[in-house]
């Protein structure tokens, strides 16, 4: 088959002009090329979802694919993790993946990373012009959306700089259900622009556990929270060793006994001391190629792309809905941060009264505490005596230079504000 | 839009490069979240904080409560708070470091306080969980126990619990089964 013949499909999309084109839609070969040859994705996440996208990237036509996955594949994964085999089993899950995709789809160039995601330095992730997520933990979303919103600038007028937006697409699938988000720092809300999203997992009242079993559910949460400590104080539990788990598994067996509750088992055990929902394939898959056609649609603008929140629902017939979430003004991570006119000389202490006496920011302001990254310059409450000493240095030292961003907290305040200070000369301000 | 990438690459590091910045991974949300609790906590009498890593490092700290009235008087108990980088999505981890005898904390430290599990909300914070850990020592609650014996004996003689406890307290004893070193703060 040559390259035209291969790329048919393909090329509908972007040989062609349209009426429902995305802005800056340039028609042509060079499209399929630059996709082929310069766009770089990196797709987090090489199970269930992993496989899918892999697969729809490359067979859309993307030529440089990284993949990232910590994980090494288990027997259970077989079932929709459809880029594995047997002989695989214990194998790094992006190695393989990687591996398999390149022998199926010719001229793709699959890059795996074996390792956390925390493990990478956020140059790495600079090169990506599209990073698409099929995680399973909001904490490694999290992660991924602070990388994400790292890379953001805004310009003077505090909108956000193009050209620093690091798009992300993200896919979650939950049994029948799943969703897939586009988020364009600074453009769209981030994850943490929309927590409230991902509603908190149950939770049982430990004295429940303890005195008053009456699921399954409850023995292992026993074992795995009160009966480990006490019979195996000082180790670790690690969910992913079997022997742990297989500890936890038999002691919840013999509380249920005890008790006359049935139904402990083993999978039953996995899946709540993991906190897995079970996985379906057929979502998975519909979920990825969502996301990967937005990914399409984000690199070539061949469409105006999702705006910005799909979900799926498949467990009573096929319900589909999008949303257009709106931007968290005061997200801790993708906001501009409000432009203050500061002297690098001036102490903390007057850039505190200066804030304070602000007409705008003032209002909210009585007794403001000052942080800057990890770094707490000024805190009130009990770590005041800890930072005192910085009041009397001066900003410039504190901070990396002109445009930091620093985070105020006080009471007046329902979220951290964050503050971008603008270095004057000595004379201005 | 496949063009803008390349050019705007390149604009990027120059930018980058000109202005210096250092490009460390931001604080997590959940960091930031607990700056702005700490430095707006309202630590009343008789309870303290340290942070054994230092002023920078917030997600690992204990506090002690030195209850001065009820049944917990003259007592120092002192808490670990483990808190994860998805706060205030999850609740903190806390632990009683101290061993005491109390219907809702058991041997090994585990607390029952509802909002630390089933009831927390990312609206609360450290400041709720510091009150509802002060209000378990005023007002201990046998309906709900972790430890059945000590809820047993409040319930079935006052008198006798507030006793063994502040003798534990004081000189440290054994009640029942387990012996409870002397906590006086
Ligand atoms: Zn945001």
């Amino acid at each position: 088959m040559d390259e035209d013949e291969r790329w048919r499909d393909l090329d509908m999309l972007l040989m062609r002009p349209g009426n429902i084109t995305g802005p800056g839609f340039d028609p042509g070969p060079e499209c399929r090329e630059c996709l082929r040859d310069q766009v770089h994705v990196l797709c987090v996440g090489a199970g269930g979802l992993g496989c899918e996208l892999l697969k729809d990237l490359a067979l859309s036509g993307f030529g440089q694919i990284d993949v990232i996955d910590m994980d090494t594949i288990d027997v259970s994964n077989l079932n929709r993790q459809f880029l594995f085999r047997m002989k695989d089993v214990g194998k790094p899950k992006a190695e393989v993946a990687a591996e398999r995709v390149m022998a199926r789809v010719a001229g793709v160039a699959v890059t795996p990373h074996f390792c956390r995601i925390e493990d990478k330095p956020l140059d790495f992730y600079e090169q990506f012009h599209v990073i698409i997520l099929g995680l399973d933990s909001l904490e490694a979303r999290r992660f991924m959306n602070q990388v994400a919103c790292s890379f953001l600038e805004f310009d003077a007028e505090g909108k956000p700089d193009l050209a620093s937006v690091k798009p992300v697409v993200d896919g979650g699938t939950e049994g029948f259900k799943g969703h897939a988000r586009v988020i364009l720092p600074g453009v769209t809300p981030c994850f943490d622009c929309t927590l409230w999203l991902f509603p908190p997992q149950t939770k049982f009242p430990l004295c429940t556990l303890a005195e008053t079993p009456r699921s399954p559910a409850h023995c292992i949460e026993y074992a795995h929270l009160i009966q480990w400590y006490a019979e195996r104080p000082g180790e670790a539990f690690d969910a992913d060793t079997e022997e742990h788990l297989r500890w936890v598994f038999e002691k919840a067996a013999a509380r249920a006994a005890h008790y006359g509750i049935q139904g402990v088992t083993w999978q039953l055990t996995g899946g709540v001391v993991k906190n897995i929902i079970p996985a379906i394939a057929s979502t998975n898959a519909i979920i990825a190629a969502a996301c990967t056609l937005e990914a399409l649609k984000l690199v070539t603008m061949c469409s105006s792309g999702l705006n910005n929140y799909l979900m799926y629902v498949g467990t009573e017939g096929v319900y589909t809905h999008t949303v257009a979430y709106e931007r968290d003004a005061a997200c801790p991570m993708c906001s501009a941060g409000v432009p203050f006119r500061v002297r690098p000389s001036d102490t903390l202490q007057q850039v505190l009264d200066a804030l304070v006496a602000d007409k705008a920011l003032g209002a909210k302001l009585s007794a403001p505490s000052v942080s800057y990254g990890a770094e707490n310059l000024y805190m009130r409450g009990p770590l005041e005596e800890a930072t005192r000493s910085n009041l009397a240095r001066a900003i410039g030292e504190l901070v990396d230079g002109d445009g930091s961003v620093v985070q105020v907290n006080d009471r007046g305040l329902a979220a951290p504000l964050r503050v971008k200070l603008c270095f004057v000369d000595s004379m201005e301000r | 839009m496949i063009k803008l990438f390349s050019v705007k690459e390149k604009q990027k590091k120059e930018a980058a490069a000109a202005n210096g910045l250092s490009k460390a991974v931001k604080q997590s949300a959940g960091e930031l979240r607990l700056q702005k609790d700490i430095s707006e906590l309202n630590l009343g009498k008789g309870v303290s904080l340290t942070f054994p890593e230092g002023k920078d490092k917030l997600l690992t700290f204990e506090i002690t409560i030195r209850p001065d009235e009820g049944t917990y008087k003259s007592g120092a108990f002192t808490f670990s708070f483990n808190i994860s980088t998805s706060y205030p999505h999850d609740a903190p981890k806390v632990k009683c470091k101290t061993k005491v005898y109390h219907p809702n904390i058991d041997l090994e430290g585990n607390v029952c306080l509802n909002i630390l599990r089933e009831d927390w909300k990312p609206v609360l914070s450290i400041n709720s969980v510091i009150y509802g850990l002060q209000f378990l020592f005023l007002d201990p609650n046998p309906e709900d126990p972790l430890n059945k014996e000590a809820a047993e004996m409040l319930q079935s003689n006052p008198r006798q619990f507030e006793h063994s406890v502040q003798m534990a307290i004081m000189r440290g004893s054994s009640i029942g089964t387990s012996y409870f070193p002397p906590c006086r703060g």
